[in-house]
């Protein structure tokens, strides 16, 4: 147990919420119609609401936290492509490093527009560019049933931060559920347009969905001491309200969804470098007939898709730009 | 400022004796301070007027969403962010009460985007100039929403019920909108060297065309007598825009800043500044479709609505199916 | 391909302390359920527990404003918005 995985845990969280809502938000003043719109900026604007407080409790971490000495115990079993992680909580003394040039003192802005690409912790689903009304509409769907379920089990972590943080926002993110389940199924069960362009949709997102039910090596322990949410618990749920929608929609090749099963290879391990193959994911929901999907992973670790790497060019450009300053 | 280039049909104010009995008693209430609502009787050209104004005050906010939603994404803070996406979608909601407004007068908003996007109906000339740097989102909360508001709260007493009952719900709203544009300025004037070059830079660019948006001279202005007298505009362009110039000359004395009008002075005997000439051609021209950004702006909203369209069809095929199967 | 347009939906709210519902305004919905959250997400953006009523526009119908008038013809079933729908005249064609 230590500072380290905590505070990853905690970006990982945050970072989800935060790129989420920068996607989302992309869509102000785009949307098909303007209560939509308005819609969509309220689901972003919670996001990054809920990010906030989640950096600015990782900030209080690591202000008030120590950094961890190399060759620490829990350094082992954490491997990254066959190699040990040597640095010392890498992520916190690099940050540290950006950050000892404003005075040693980590914010939420600093984590957010001071870290690149590869020490963002976010899945890779939220980052991916939005697409049509009915690509942004099932990532919304996806990641809120997960968010659902995992925030309402976060209630109960013995870190009562993160507790809180989680109560607040599952009366948000309920809504976020209710809302995107709606337009799936108004999408998938609406005309022949909207059908192709939702199974299109499926298709795309689909392979994104096994990282959701993956834990990173940060969130093993973090599981063990109560902290971080079992992730296994999450998906059975999950699973059943995709089916369930998906049912509605007319989604996954027409047929409906077939029994799940399946587990996410490596599930009980830390992540090895690269995908980790899924088998469908959450059963066989979705995809081309049941195919066997390899899902693609990496976010939790800091390896992202390209989008990500675009995404924060054009959002921390400002800090990057100016640093240093006020604004 | 909305009914820019709106025009009565009346080349006059009609006296009493011109009047018919209907006219001399719908006159009447408005003198007495009573409300107009929808089932009233009413002048055709009190009606035409009404939705040309109410209708493309609701396109400038539609219109207004885009040239501060550039930034939203680039918001050098997380603060910053959330506050932006929150005006921007302030704008959105305000754009809907104002249709709502305009639809009770007997036409549709689908009718009044289509004017809009024909180029029949125009929206505030000020959204056709583009936000180059951060401090233009400042500059256009200080100035653009310092004259709508200046604007907009007279109009709480305009004479149609449900515009006077919107401008009010929007007058509450908006209180926000003006602070936090002085408030970036007030943050980027005490910053660095950079900051404060980009915040003397904006309101170089955003000062003419802001006075710009109360509209022409009042004796350019022949059908503003009419809409007087129906009250639905309580003060002449001039009038307003004498006020706007005299609590700006004051306010940018607190950034440091100065206004890019050599001509201002404060005039003892008029108890008010004096200011150098407006350049009209670049008002009439702008309004005309050669301002820097009218093409792109308008072509934003023809292809969000365009690529909408399978979305909104979507959804009523949806209804459609479900009353079928529950019928 | 015709573009149908979403019904138009009146709103009343109800604040938390608030004795009745108002008339908050109007939007469009494809559908009830799309109604109240648009209604949620528009007029109680900063508001926690009101109650939210929508109503089709078609389905509203109101009194007479002034049923002594003689100087238009009273019909309790037109709806409460302005009766009747024109096509704009051409001058406000030319800007």
């Amino acid at each position: 147990m230590g500072d380290q995985a905590h505070i990853e845990y905690t970006l990982h969280l945050a970072d989800n919420a935060l790129i989420l809502g920068h996607r989302n938000s992309e869509w102000t003043g785009h949307g098909p119609i303007l209560e939509q719109d308005i819609a969509l900026s309220n689901i972003a604007l919670d996001l990054i609401g809920q990010a906030r407080y989640l950096y600015q409790y990782a900030a209080r971490l690591m202000n008030g936290g120590r950094a961890r000495e190399a060759g620490g115990p829990h350094d082992a079993g954490v491997t990254e492509g066959g190699k040990e992680v040597t640095e010392t909580g890498g992520l916190v003394t690099e940050m540290r490093g950006v950050v000892t040039e404003t005075g040693g003192f980590v914010t939420e802005d600093t984590l957010a527009y001071g870290r690149d690409a590869w020490d963002f912790r976010n899945c890779l689903l939220v980052e991916l560019e939005n697409g049509d009304w009915g690509r942004t509409i099932l990532r919304q769907f996806l990641f809120s049933a997960w968010q659902y379920y995992f925030y309402a089990r976060l209630r109960g972590s013995r870190d009562r931060e993160l507790a809180a943080i989680a109560e607040k926002s599952v009366k948000e993110v309920t809504y976020h559920l209710r809302w995107s389940s709606e337009w799936v199924v108004r999408l998938g069960d609406g005309t022949e347009e909207s059908h192709a362009r939702m199974e299109r949709a499926v298709d795309q997102l689909w392979k994104f969905t096994g990282e959701l039910f993956v834990p990173a090596g940060y969130e093993m322990d973090l599981i063990c001491s109560g902290i971080a949410v079992d992730l296994h618990a999450v998906r059975v749920p999950w699973e059943e309200k995709v089916r369930e929608v998906f049912a509605e929609a007319g989604l996954g090749g027409g047929e409906g969804v077939r029994e799940g099963g399946g587990s996410v290879r490596g599930g009980g391990d830390s992540v090895r470098g690269g995908a980790v193959a899924g088998r469908g994911g959450a059963g066989a929901v979705g995809g081309s007939g049941g195919a066997e999907v390899w899902m693609q992973t990496g976010g939790k670790e800091g390896r992202h898709t390209e989008h990500l790497g675009y995404l924060l060019a054009e959002m921390q450009f400002l800090q990057r730009a100016y640093p240093g300053c006020e604004w | 400022m909305y009914a820019q280039m709106v025009k009565t049909d009346a080349k006059r104010v009609k006296r009493p004796e011109e009047m018919s009995e209907q006219e001399r008693a719908f006159q009447a209430r408005i003198d007495r301070g009573e409300k107009i609502e929808p089932k009233d009787w009413m002048p055709e050209d009190y009606r035409r007027t009404l939705i040309r104004q109410i209708g493309q005050h609701a396109h400038s906010e539609i219109v207004g969403q885009l040239p501060e939603g550039n930034w939203i994404t680039r918001a050098p803070s997380l603060q910053r962010k959330a506050i932006l996406l929150a005006k921007v979608q302030d704008e959105a909601g305000h754009g809907l009460y104002l249709y709502s407004a305009a639809e009770t007068l007997g036409i549709s908003r689908d009718e009044l985007i289509a004017m809009l996007h024909s180029g029949r109906m125009k929206y505030s000339s000020i959204f056709n100039y583009p936000t180059l740097t951060w401090a233009d989102i400042g500059a256009v909360g200080w100035l653009v929403d310092g004259a709508a508001i200046m604007n907009q709260v007279p109009l709480c007493r305009a004479s149609y019920g449900p515009y006077s009952r919107a401008m009010v719900r929007i007058c509450k709203e908006e209180s926000f909108h003006q602070r936090q544009g002085f408030e970036i300025l007030l943050v980027l004037s005490k910053g660095s060297a950079a900051q404060r070059r980009m915040c003397q830079d904006a309101i170089d660019r955003w000062w003419w065309p802001s006075v710009m948006m109360f509209g022409p001279n009042d004796e350019a202005s022949p059908h503003s007598a009419q809409s007087m007298q129906w009250k639905i505009k309580r003060f002449s362009n001039d009038d307003l825009r004498q006020r706007f110039i005299d609590v700006c000359a004051e306010q940018v004395k607190l950034l440091g800043m100065r206004l890019p009008d050599r001509e201002l002075k404060w005039n003892e005997e008029r108890q008010h500044y004096d200011h150098g000439p407006i350049d009209w051609s670049e008002f009439y021209n702008v309004i005309n479709g050669n301002g820097p950004c009218n093409k792109e702006r308008l072509a934003v909203r023809v292809q969000a609505h365009e690529e909408g369209a399978w979305v909104r069809e979507a959804a009523l095929a949806h209804v459609e199916k479900k009353r079928r199967r529950y019928a | 391909m015709h573009d149908q347009q979403w019904p138009l939906w009146e709103v009343f709210i109800r604040s938390k302390q608030g004795l009745d519902h108002k008339h908050a305004g109007s939007l469009h919905a494809a559908d009830a359920t799309m109604a109240i959250e648009n209604a949620r997400d528009v007029y109680t953006r900063r508001m926690e527990g009101v109650s939210i009523w929508v109503v089709e526009s078609r389905y509203i119908h109101a009194s007479n404003p002034d049923d002594a008038s003689s100087l238009y013809d009273p019909a309790n079933d037109k709806i409460y918005r302005h009766p009747t729908f024109y096509d704009l005249p051409d001058e406000l064609k030319h800007m």
